[in-house]
């Protein structure tokens, strides 16, 4: 899903780059640094759909972790007099075919798949940064081998790959899993670092920084990846929605997060078998999962658009 | 041209041969086909166990790439794929089960592009007017809802319907109705029928991304020169919009039907799997968890197989719009 927004991102970002290339050329990459972001962050403020999503961001996080402590139910407790009921004032989101109540188990998952997709998503992203600018700045031998995985992962959709290693991390705890999505989130993004960084490298600050004998993993740190920053941003938050989806689908389909682990893709396979007579099951975490995955990609998009304002939906 | 597309088509058959052969290595890393009959009560006899290994190829006492190769060798000399664990031959569940996952993949990319393309041009005309914002504003939606929500959603609308009116009108559940017989219109217009939703989920997802994308290559052609020139030689502004603008707009997109048909594929299949159909994706799933190898071998190659040729179809497309690469 994330690969329109990267391709349309690897479009209109050439002049950019070249445009921050030319400031630190010129010695005055401070203050120009500095007005660069002050630009960004103008252009951010004036989005309406930024704050929209920031502002959810917040409340929906927010809610995962203070919900539960206001919420006289836990997600694994019984109501036996409360089975299967419709959404109540006793329980907010309705209860499953046991008495558990729906509202806990929604906060639970969401508290779950939260974390998974905020850890997986920049993970997927340094690993992008880091095999995008080591090939595109080595070239040669490592450039051609790492270009040839990112090929070869990209032949098979990472959904179907992620499917055959799931006997890997079957026995193993939630955080192999977000590894394992991380590993397999970071192909497109790093094909567009590369071929940034493939111009960076010939731009004369770091011409000057590799003849004055700085060495590789500073040049990189300190004057490609600096550079290319707006993109990684893009991509970590983008990368969430990727990751959260990911991983609530892999769930959904019992690949995933396993029980006694609960995510919000778990929930919506045990809603399904009762959906169309128990539609709440269902419904529920089918909409905070969606409200959350909207959410975070409102705030991806108006971001793309105050760094590069000739993409996506505001240009003129 | 013909020779720069044979050696895309070369470069991909390369990649996707490797990816196969990987899998396979992969499967056969993570599977364990022999724990089941270990814990079988009374257990098997251990010349049976391993007898039964070998004829699957999954004697874990071989070395792994030793069975790779006896893998493809019968793959290019016997156009065999190995036996599932329940004993049917890969190549005969895939010919059985392909046809399934094709006709809702294609239609579904098909249809989804089509829309996706005219959604995308017209937004890029109409740019923020109302319609251009509602069409937007639908992408995002249906971008950020997984494609099984999707599909559920659709099963919960379509069931709620069928209450309101009082009869089975539409159906959802598997591929056609079990036991139905009659004229063979009844007998298509029975699956058409099952079709529907699933069609329908894969057509929004593939919609939404494309439309996106299309808009914005737009956009950039709108602004350019030569469609004000094409305005000035006096061609009318639909005629320099579609043989001047989407034309060209549609380069790009060629190659990005490529990179996002591997999402559609993952669609379809979680798609088949919601809507019980006995496809591809059904069988993918069904060889993980019954730790079938050779199944899994087999879907990877199938899947590999569909997208070389659209990698291949999409570089074809590619120079037949686009000039300068034929040369």
């Amino acid at each position: 899903m994330a690969e329109v927004d990267i391709k349309t991102v690897e479009n209109t970002t050439s002049a950019l780059t070249s445009d921050s290339g030319a400031d630190l050329a010129g010695g005055i990459r401070s203050t120009k640094g500095r007005s660069r972001a002050r630009l960004i962050w103008h252009r951010l403020a004036h989005t309406p759909r930024f704050w929209v999503g920031a502002i959810a961001i917040v409340l929906i996080a927010l809610w995962a972790i203070l919900g539960p402590v206001f919420y006289p139910f836990s997600a694994t407790e019984r109501d036996p007099l409360n089975m299967g009921l419709g959404p109540t004032q006793l329980h907010w989101f309705g209860t499953n075919g046991i008495g558990q109540d729906l509202y806990a188990q929604t906060l639970v998952g969401l508290q779950k798949s939260l974390v998974i997709g905020l850890i997986a998503g920049p993970l997927g992203t340094l690993i992008a940064a880091v095999a995008g600018s080591v090939a595109g700045y080595m070239g040669g031998i490592v450039d051609k081998v790492i270009v040839w995985c990112i090929n070869l992962l990209l032949v098979l959709p990472s959904f179907i790959l992620l499917v055959i290693l799931s006997p890997l991390f079957k026995g193993l705890s939630w955080v192999f899993l977000t590894i394992f999505l991380a590993a397999f989130s970071w192909m497109i993004m790093a094909q567009v670092i590369r071929s940034q960084t493939r111009s960076l490298r010939n731009q004369d600050f770091v011409k000057a920084a590799r003849y004055m004998g700085v060495p590789m993993p500073q040049i990189l740190g300190r004057h490609i990846i600096p550079n290319v920053a707006s993109l990684l941003i893009i991509d970590a938050t983008l990368g969430v929605v990727g990751a959260i989806m990911a991983e609530t689908s892999l769930s959904y389909f019992g690949f995933g997060v396993r029980a006694p682990d609960v995510s919000l893709g778990t929930l919506l396979a045990e809603g399904t078998n009762a959906a169309v007579t128990r539609p709440w099951l269902f419904v529920f975490p089918a909409g905070v999962l969606v409200a959350t995955l909207f959410a975070v990609s409102l705030v991806g998009d108006a971001l793309r658009d105050a760094v590069d304002p000739t993409s996506g939906v505001n240009r003129d | 041209m013909v020779l720069y597309i044979f050696r895309r088509f070369v470069n991909y058959f390369i990649l996707s041969a490797i990816a196969t052969c990987l899998a396979y290595v992969v499967a056969s890393i993570a599977l364990d086909p022999a724990a089941k009959y270990y814990g079988r009560n009374p257990q098997p006899s251990e010349s049976t166990i391993t007898g039964i290994l070998n004829g699957l190829g999954a004697n874990p006492d071989v070395p792994v790439l030793l069975r790779l190769w006896d893998w493809v060798v019968n793959l290019v000399a016997h156009g065999s794929l190995g036996t599932t664990v329940g004993g049917t031959p890969v190549v005969q569940e895939i010919i059985a089960r392909s046809g399934v996952s094709l006709r809702l993949l294609l239609i579904g990319s098909i249809i989804g592009a089509i829309l996706g393309v005219v959604f995308g041009v017209w937004g890029a005309v109409k740019q923020y007017r109302a319609s251009d914002q509602i069409v937007t504003y639908s992408s995002y939606l249906i971008f950020a809802t997984p494609t099984f929500v999707v599909g559920v959603l659709l099963m919960i609308g379509a069931t709620a319907m069928n209450g309101a009116v009082g009869k089975q009108l539409i159906n959802f559940t598997g591929e056609y109705s079990a036991g139905l017989t009659g004229p063979w219109w009844i007998l298509l217009g029975d699956r058409a029928v099952h079709l529907l939703l699933p069609t329908i989920a894969l057509v929004l997802m593939g919609a939404a991304s494309y439309s996106r994308y299309q808009r914005s290559v737009m956009l950039d052609v709108l602004a350019s020169d030569y469609i004000r020139t094409a305005r000035s030689k006096g061609r009318s502004r639909n005629s320099a919009l579609v043989r001047h603008g989407v034309r060209v707009a549609l380069i790009p997109m060629s190659t990005f039907f490529a990179y996002s048909f591997g999402t559609l594929i993952s669609g379809s299949i979680m798609l088949e799997i919601v809507f019980s159909f006995h496809g591809m994706g059904e069988f993918a799933l069904q060889s993980i968890t019954q730790s079938d190898i050779n199944g899994v071998a087999g879907t990877t190659l199938f899947l590999a197989v569909l997208v070389l040729f659209s990698s291949t179809l999409s570089e074809i497309l590619y120079a037949a719009l686009d000039p300068r690469v034929r040369n």
